[in-house]
């Protein structure tokens, strides 16, 4: 149950609603009990004994407790739902704020979008049960031990009845619940592989049309809608025995209750006090409904929690997963300088993968120096640089910036100094200023200009009608390519940063604006260590050194004249970009 | 039941107005085929409601015809209450088994129209346009299949069946009410009328924030998603804090909407129940105080006194009366957002599919001694397209992917124009390129020689041939694509190189393959060619996924192929070695290149530089260079390319 522990925690200022809405339900089932008993007295003191004091006074009697239990009924809703929303807020916010503590690593376990699914569809259905929960699942067994008490003090011998017929439907809807639960399961899973193609097919359906596969998909769609079809009825069909369960269980009872009823009426002469009346009489055949029903919400709560189940589940392991990075007890707060370290580094994003994804690296690069990497795709460049501002830790050997270890500083403190323009640049929606102010909150719009200046996105902002206040749209989809990259260089820029890393950040700007950028960086920012991944050449031709990564190792490290004579990967790359053309330039 | 992400679409625009008139009217016409069953379903529903009504009635029998006579005899015979018990017994036993009758029955009818309408949407969207879903967000369509079809599918097997019951139910219950006492059965009327203004107010205010919630509901999740899928970026700026502040105070609004709405909501039961009660109250005062007074009392049964018996009675039948009433309010939500949701589905329905008026054909021949074609029915890999004469005469052309476009202006809407008098001339075997910058309209272009757009205005002929002329999956048929985007489909690697040609063997399969130089690796897989990819092949590299998707066009041996950035995205030193895979499928097939990396371009027959849908250069590699215009400036670098 460590779950239910786990999601607990999140209840905190709303345990008063979540207290006060079962009391209040507890109120209102009280009054819904005594009130056919009261109908039974209106019936028998008032209606049949003719006598009109007797109907106002229990007339009022009712009237009160009618409003009184719509009070609490009221009251038990309201607190119910500040509690259940107010307890899926906290969840959410739990969740958000867990996340926020994650490393890269913790969240490549849980991917975004599973994150996504877990913040948004999880909670909703955990808010979903414990607003059950704190309602109905007191409501039911309250109801049913109030109803029987009531019944019993009535008439001890008729209540047998319920006796009976109380365990017969117990078992037969826990077993419809517990057999239609794996069907249900089933189901789900043929939905997910219904949504599958529709999805794959609003993805490809370029690919669709131009291979003539329409026919080909509709034919699998079909085939996976019949499955859900035939599931479907299965677990509709199963469930619709409860209904008829339930009213079988009514009836059955009615009858009983209508032949041992008027025989103890006819016994006692219709007296309510020495024996049973026809006002009990009726008051018996509500009584059997509060029971029978109570039942059935107790079953219906039962399958709703057992489909919360998985939901509670994957929120509980987002809020006990553990940071993977923190920061040390005693941890520095400044950075020396600008100077990074790798002394024997092995990394694998995988604990138990055969092979590292860094191996035994070792590197040297003086504070204030252009450094470029080159390599394929898989050859470990940016798991390189990644381990600069302790995005992730290494598995063995040490990364050391401004001459200590990375895992000895402050993790807000290393990754100010250490400013990064990721491969997957991402711009948020919002103004240009907004985006920018990421990098530096109180930047001034001088240092503001002279970031875009450095990274050549002044011009093209200007050239917006709105120039800074330019709205981007999420994920930056109305700026072009280059654009895009050049507006995450200057957030980049603005944090003024020690060490500043771009991977593979200027490919979609072209070679000049790309040369400008670097001469940019020489003129204002001389002091700043420059790491450049890239793919082109003629990007870090120019720099002090340049890395040669191949499979996790640096193959090859050295000016680019160096490079092109000693290393082969380095001129193979060289030649394939400029086979025929730069020969003489 | 299934509780899928009930999210923006739900949201929609509920309030029945919105919902157009035809709507039930076409749902009901998907349900034609269970006719029967149906008029069955609603019988059985009446009947169990019948049973239930009647089991109201049958106490007040019991005490007026049983009990009282009963109570006045000394020796009482209880033979005729067994009897009639045993009557209701049987009236009961029906109506339990009417229950689960139309239960099972309406699971079948529910389901079976939902698939109805599910495999029409799909088999309709295949048919429709690129241009629905190039202006139909993903996740707007997506909610069709899962929001729209889930809220239908509650409305037809639940609220509609519960709904009818009720409806029943109640109309027995009054029909019964005014064979006891039409003066109280006004009562009833009058105090339902208020009851209703009441829920009204209720149900109104519920409604709002329930859309305000959704709204909240729907910026929430868009700020989740932002974020969640930026927090690498987020992290590397240390932006944790001021994003869980702007998540905090999207939260908190969700969290006083959402409280709002099911407050609303929650007191709905109380409130039914209780005027439940507050009318049992007053039927009994109002009712006692007549029969005691001896009011003359009128009902459908004719002119009498109120027993006191007829009293009680009508009081088992006001709590009778509630009960469905609180019922058919519940289900009015949910049954306004199904058809909304079914309007959305219909819309969808609506949308006009791809129109084809090509007569064309592309059809396997033979060629006999003297070099003349034959048609035939066995597959011999030759092709030729077929044209009938206007007097009949069935003409052959072999397939041989001469592709030209003349004059050619289109616009993806009529406002704006895309491409500028484009002439194009690939002979069969030869490359062209197109280069430029986004937007330029290169791949417009593409779009355009396998009609998934068709042009304003010029001409596109294939080996001759107006393409308007051809039957849309014969064109598409004889070209090739690959994409930069690559989409593999769920399946095993052999499957999805298969996709190119669907009778191709394993062989055929292996050999594709091997001609894109995707052999190597995917012997290297776990299950080789059985390995099954998921997720967009997200097992596999970039790079390998290019290649699998260049087996697949392999295999489907078109003449002309359209390779569309199919190596932007992987690097250099890869690219050499899928250029080799592409080197060996363009062989011998006229090939149309769009490529961002000028490298990817230079052997190319042709190279057409774009510019702002017009061609400005074209020429070989060689000769642009010369030129020293455009292209060769691109070639330098000096101009951005995205």
């Amino acid at each position: 149950m460590g779950v239910i522990k786990t999601l607990g925690r999140s209840v905190r200022q709303y345990k008063r609603d979540s207290l006060l809405a079962p009391i209040c339900v507890i109120g209102e089932v009280s009054m819904e009990v005594t009130i056919p008993f009261l109908t039974g007295r209106l019936i028998d003191y008032g209606i049949e004994a003719g006598s009109m004091p007797n109907i106002i006074k229990y007339g009022l009697i009712l009237l009160v407790m009618a409003f009184v239990s719509l009070a609490f009924g009221a009251l038990a809703g309201k607190f119910a739902a500040q509690g259940s929303s107010g307890f899926a807020a906290n969840l959410r916010e739990d969740m958000y704020r867990r996340v926020q503590t994650f490393s890269f690593a913790n969240i490549d376990k849980f991917s975004t979008a599973s994150l996504v699914t877990r913040m948004t569809t999880d909670v909703t259905n955990v808010n979903m049960a414990y607003q059950m929960i704190i309602r109905i699942a007191v409501r039911a067994p309250i109801m049913l031990i109030f109803a029987l008490i009531m019944t019993v003090r009535i008439n001890s011998d008729l209540t047998v009845i319920y006796l009976a017929a109380i365990p017969v439907i117990a078992v037969s809807l826990g077993i419809i619940a517990t057999r239609a639960h794996p069907i249900f399961k089933v189901v789900f899973k043929a939905y997910d592989k219904l949504n599958l193609v529709v999805e794959e097919n609003l993805r490809g359906i370029k690919v669709v049309k131009s291979f003539n596969r329409e026919k080909h998909e509709i034919d699998k769609f079909n085939e996976r809608s019949d499955l859900i079809y035939r599931t479907f009825v299965k677990a509709e069909q199963l469930l619709a025995l409860n209904a008829p369960i339930m009213q079988g269980a009514i009836y059955v009872c009615n009858i009983l209750l209508c032949w041992l009823g008027a025989k103890a009426i006819i016994a006692s002469g219709n007296d309510a006090a020495s024996g049973f009346s026809t006002g009990e009489f009726m008051s018996f055949f509500t009584y059997t409904m509060q029971i029978l029903m109570s039942l059935m919400m107790l079953s219906m709560i039962f399958v709703m929690i057992v489909m919360a189940r998985n939901s509670a589940d994957r929120i509980s392991e987002v809020l006990n997963e553990e940071s993977t990075i923190t920061t040390p007890e005693d941890a520095v707060y400044e950075v020396a300088d600008g100077s990074v370290d790798f002394e024997d580094v092995c990394f694998s994003y995988n604990s138990s993968a055969e092979k590292n994804v860094l191996d035994h690296v070792n590197l040297h690069i003086a504070s204030g120096q252009t450094v470029g990497i080159i390599g394929g795709t898989g050859s470990s460049k940016s798991s390189l640089v990644n381990m600069i501002p302790r995005l992730y830790d290494v598995i063995s050997g040490s990364v050391k910036v401004g001459g200590r270890d990375v895992r000895e500083y402050d993790i807000r403190t290393l990754r100010d100094e250490v400013s990064m323009v990721l491969q997957k640049n991402e711009l948020f929606s919002g103004t240009i200023t907004e985006n920018l102010r990421w990098g530096n909150e109180n930047a001034s719009d001088e240092e503001i200009r002279l970031a875009c200046r450095i990274a050549c996105a002044e011009e093209f902002i200007n050239a917006f009608p709105d120039g800074y206040d330019t709205y981007i749209e999420q994920g930056g989809s109305n700026v072009s390519g280059g654009q895009k990259q050049r507006l995450c260089i200057a957030r980049a820029l603005l944090k003024k940063p020690k060490i500043l890393i771009l991977d593979d950040s200027t490919s979609a700007v072209d070679t000049k604006t790309d040369a400008v950028i670097r001469e940019g960086f020489r003129e204002y920012i001389p002091g700043t260590t420059k790491i450049i991944i890239a793919q082109r050449i003629s990007s870090v031709e120019d720099a002090d050194f340049i890395l040669v990564m191949d499979d996790g190792r640096i193959a090859a490290s050295g000016t680019h004249e160096q490079l092109l004579d000693t290393s082969d990967i380095y001129r193979e790359v060289y030649e394939s970009q400029s086979k025929g053309v730069m020969v003489d330039a | 039941m299934p509780e899928m992400n009930k999210g923006k679409a739900s949201a929609g625009k509920a309030g029945l107005k919105s919902i157009k008139p035809g709507t039930i009217k076409r749902l009901f016409s998907y349900m034609a085929e269970y006719k029967v069953r149906l008029v069955l379903v609603v019988i059985f529903i009446i009947i169990s409601a019948l049973a239930s009504v009647l089991s109201s009635l049958f106490i007040e029998k019991l005490i007026d015809n049983y009990i009282t006579p009963m109570l006045s005899e000394t020796s009482p015979d209880f033979g005729p209450l067994a009897g009639a018990l045993g009557g209701m017994a049987v009236i009961y036993a029906c109506g339990a088994i009417c229950a689960l009758l139309y239960n099972r029955t309406m699971a079948v009818i529910g389901q079976g129209t939902l698939k109805k309408i599910r495999d029409e949407m799909f088999s309709h969207m295949q048919g429709l346009p690129v241009r629905y879903f190039d202006t139909h967000p993903f996740g707007d369509v997506m909610s069709h299949y899962t929001n729209d079809a889930d809220s239908l599918r509650q409305m037809i097997t639940q609220s509609i069946p519960q709904s009818i019951n009720a409806i029943f139910s109640i109309v027995m219950v009054f029909v019964s009410m005014l064979y006891l006492s039409v003066w109280l059965s006004l009562f009833v009327v009058a105090f339902m009328i208020l009851f209703m203004k009441l829920v009204r107010v209720v149900a109104g205010r519920s409604g709002r924030y329930f859309m305000e919630q959704q709204k909240n509901i729907g910026i929430l999740n868009g700020y989740i998603e932002e974020m969640m899928n930026g927090q690498k970026v987020v992290k590397v700026f240390n932006h944790e804090e001021k994003n869980t502040e702007g998540f905090c105070t999207r939260n908190e609004d969700l969290r006083v909407s959402m409280t709002r709405a099911n407050i609303f909501a929650n007191i709905m039961g109380p409130i039914n129940n209780n005027m439940g009660y507050v009318m049992y109250v007053l039927i009994a005062v109002i009712g006692g105080a007549m029969g005691i007074a001896g009011v003359t009392n009128i009902s459908i049964a004719g002119v009498n006194t109120l027993t006191l018996g007829m009293i009680a009675s009508f009081l088992v039948l006001s709590r009778s009366f509630m009960g469905p009433i609180g019922m058919v309010s519940q289900q009015i939500n949910s049954i306004v957002m199904a058809l909304a949701g079914a309007a959305r589905i219909f819309e969808l329905l609506d949308e006009t599919p791809e129109t084809d008026e090509g007569d064309v054909t592309l059809v396997n021949v033979r060629y006999d001694g003297e070099g003349n074609m034959e048609e035939c029915e066995e597959k011999t890999n030759k092709w030729a397209w077929k044209t009938i004469s206007p007097e009949g005469n069935a003409e052959y052309v072999p397939l041989k992917g001469d592709v030209k476009l003349e004059n050619v202006d289109f616009g993806y809407n009529s406002g704006k124009q895309i491409l500028f008098d484009v002439n194009v001339f690939a002979e069969p075997g030869q490359k062209v390129a197109f280069v430029g910058a986004t937007g330029a309209g290169k791949t417009t272009i593409t779009n355009l020689i396998n009609r998934f757009y068709d042009i304003s205005d010029g001409s596109i002929e294939y080996d001759g041939i107006d393409i308007k002329r051809i039957r849309k999956n014969d064109l598409r048929h004889s070209i090739g694509i690959v994409l930069q985007d690559v989409n593999l489909f769920t399946g095993t690697v052999m499957d999805n190189i298969r996709y190119g040609k669907l009778d191709a063997t394993d062989e055929e399969c292996i050999a594709a393959a091997k001609l894109a130089n995707a052999d190597g690796f995917i012997r290297m897989l776990p299950e080789g060619y059985n390995t099954v990819l998921t997720g967009n092949g997200s097992g596999l590299s970039q790079g390998q996924r290019q290649l699998i998707s260049i087996a697949r066009a392999a295999v489907a041996d078109p003449p002309v192929m359209i390779l569309d950035e199919a190596t932007s995205s992987i690097d250099t030193r890869t690219e050499a070695l899928v250029q080799r895979g592409m080197d060996a499928l363009m062989n011998g097939r006229t090939v149309f290149v769009i490529a961002h990396r000028l490298s990817t371009v230079r052997d190319s027959d042709v190279i057409m530089v774009m510019d702002h849908g017009r061609i400005i250069e074209r020429g070989s590699h060689d000769r642009l260079i010369e030129k020293k215009g455009t292209y060769y400036q691109l070639y330098m670098g000096a101009f951005e390319l995205d």
